[in-house]
């Protein structure tokens, strides 16, 4: 039996230490990892946590992340509680066996400290590794703080592995931002945690040998398309559940979350649409804006697979101008976001002026300067009617300005 | 014919059971005919379609080694109370591995065309050296 960690109310943690003790609570079976930066501490913590007898469970060392990835997918199939964490080159080295677990559907939680891509090499973070696996099959959700990465890493377990779900769970935080930053978490203590989360309802386990199962089939034209729209659906209709799990915290222990996460966007002319912990930031420069008279707002997605569309149409549906902010470098295309929330909003009354920003590469700061004069580029829109400038800028960028797709002015 | 299912149908997952009910006996223990193996299991299917060479089991220089049962990785080795039967040409891929393991003197499983029938086979198989007079 683990030992009880005695924790106080209120803790002073960064979001791996927070991530990590909500799989000590969850307490997950088997959690095997290769550490990379900026994820590494919750390796180490989890590992420590095992050495010391806080987990019963088994923290296996392997050779690679496609490894790690691999025996999670071997022991979630087996029938155990399983979680890793991973960044950057880690995750795209994860990448195949990430659309193997969601395929199988085995509800494995990835703690994925967001981080830039190479080449350049770079630590630091960015949403790259995000956008990377978010065609995975994955639910994903994303944490603005410390607080949300531990909410988020505990619900994340209710949210997979519930039998009509039974689909992987990425939980994203900001790389150093998020994951490094020591701040004020509420903790809920040990025994209310785990009970929380519950025991795993094991399904179909490999290690029945009543009920002999082959995981992952070969299926060729006849039937692989059947199973992956089976997984579709499933995986949207995952979003009922996940309200359901957030209703059911808030009700626990008075921390509210939504699908989409929203700042003054209920009057606002303008609304700034982004991902993490920007969100936290954006929230400052709205309330500078609003102390000025001027009415923006923001707006985030908290789950950003399954998409939620209905929630941003409805949400943005009187708003005039949008800025969508693209933390990754979108590589020949509009941002992911613009895409999104273009596609959220086209089929409204009425759609605003719609704009893409990509900001905060490889750690770029983003400051409360940068996010204003956002919003003084979506006031000029909004006083012209149209954009003033081409859809695609980048923000914080040095050199000529770079500005592409659509005429300008 | 298998079933076509519709995807609110499928088993999520990918996921197929090898029985088509629960498993109280001892499997390994029941003749492979007795089985209870689901439609879906490949049990059924012929998948060896692509097949370019085949083994040929010569029982005359099998010493029931079990060699090639062991070896065989698609379990296509058909052997019973540890002695060779036979090759599940339903099953077999003709990788070669039995022929390779097989241990006798002159093979008792031989690797040849696809096209070549068993009789033609087996009449030119190769003779047994005889241990030569001192």
């Amino acid at each position: 039996m683990a030992k009880k960690y005695d924790l106080q109310e209120v803790e002073v943690l960064d979001g791996n230490v927070a991530m990590t003790h909500a799989l000590r609570q969850a307490q997950v079976d088997v959690l095997p990892a290769y550490p990379i930066t900026p994820s590494t501490k919750i390796v180490e913590l989890f590992s420590q946590f095992c050495a010391d007898g806080y987990v019963d469970g088994e923290f296996i060392r392997v050779e690679s992340e496609h490894a790690a990835m691999s025996a999670c997918v071997g022991a979630s199939a087996a029938g155990a509680r399983v979680a890793t964490a991973t960044a950057s080159q880690g995750l795209a080295f994860m990448i195949e066996v990430l659309y193997q677990a969601s395929g199988m559907r085995l509800p494995i939680v990835l703690c994925l400290s967001n981080r830039a891509l190479a080449a350049p090499l770079n630590v630091n973070g960015d949403h790259s590794d995000m956008y990377l696996a978010r065609d995975a099959g994955w639910i994903q959700l994303c944490s603005f703080e410390a607080q949300h990465s531990y909410d988020l890493a505990l619900m994340a377990f209710r949210i997979g592995e519930h039998v009509d779900v039974r689909l992987p769970v990425v939980v994203n935080q900001d790389g150093f931002i998020t994951s490094h930053t020591a701040e004020n978490v509420h903790m809920i203590p040990d025994e209310k945690a785990t009970a929380f989360v519950g025991e795993l309802e094991v399904v179909n386990s490999l290690l029945d040998n009543t009920k002999p199962i082959t995981y992952g089939v070969q299926t060729e034209e006849n039937w692989h398309f059947e199973h992956k729209a089976r997984q579709h659906n499933d995986l949207l209709e995952s979003k009922s559940h996940i309200k359901k799990v957030f209703e059911e915290f808030n009700e626990k222990f008075g921390r509210e979350y939504k699908i989409v996460e929203q700042h003054k966007v209920d009057d606002a002319d303008m609304v700034i649409v982004c991902i993490g912990s920007t969100f936290n930031t954006s929230s400052l420069v709205v309330d500078n804006f609003r102390e000025k008279g001027i009415k923006v707002g923001v707006i985030a997605p908290r789950v950003l697979r399954p998409f939620p569309y209905e929630e941003f149409a409805e949400a943005l549906k009187d708003t005039k101008v949008v800025a969508c902010l693209d933390r990754s470098s979108p590589n020949g295309a509009v941002g992911m976001l613009y895409n999104e929330i273009s596609g959220a909003l086209i089929n409204n009354e009425k759609t605003p002026i719609i704009s893409n920003y990509i900001y905060g590469l490889g750690g770029r700061d983003v400051t409360i300067e940068l996010l204003s004069s956002v919003f003084n580029d979506l006031t000029e829109n909004l006083k012209a009617g149209k954009l003033t400038h081409k859809v695609q800028q980048m923000l914080g960028l040095r050199g000529p300005k770079c500005e592409y797709f659509g005429e300008k002015g | 014919m298998e079933k076509l299912l519709g995807w609110d149908e499928i088993l999520p997952g990918a996921c197929l059971f090898a029985f088509g009910e629960e498993i109280k006996e001892n499997v390994a223990q029941t003749p492979r005919d007795s089985r209870k193996y689901s439609d879906n299991n490949s049990h059924q299917a012929h998948v060896s379609d692509w097949r370019v060479t085949k083994p040929v089991f010569n029982v005359d220089h099998c010493i029931n080694c079990q060699f090639c049962w062991v070896y065989c990785p698609d379990m296509s080795i058909i052997s019973k109370d540890k002695k060779m039967i036979e090759v599940d040409y339903d099953h077999c891929k003709g990788c070669g591995i039995c022929a390779e393991v097989c241990p006798t003197p002159v093979k008792s499983l031989m690797m040849v065309e696809e096209f070549k029938s068993e009789e033609e086979t087996l009449a030119a198989w190769p003779e047994k050296k005889k241990k030569e007079a001192k």
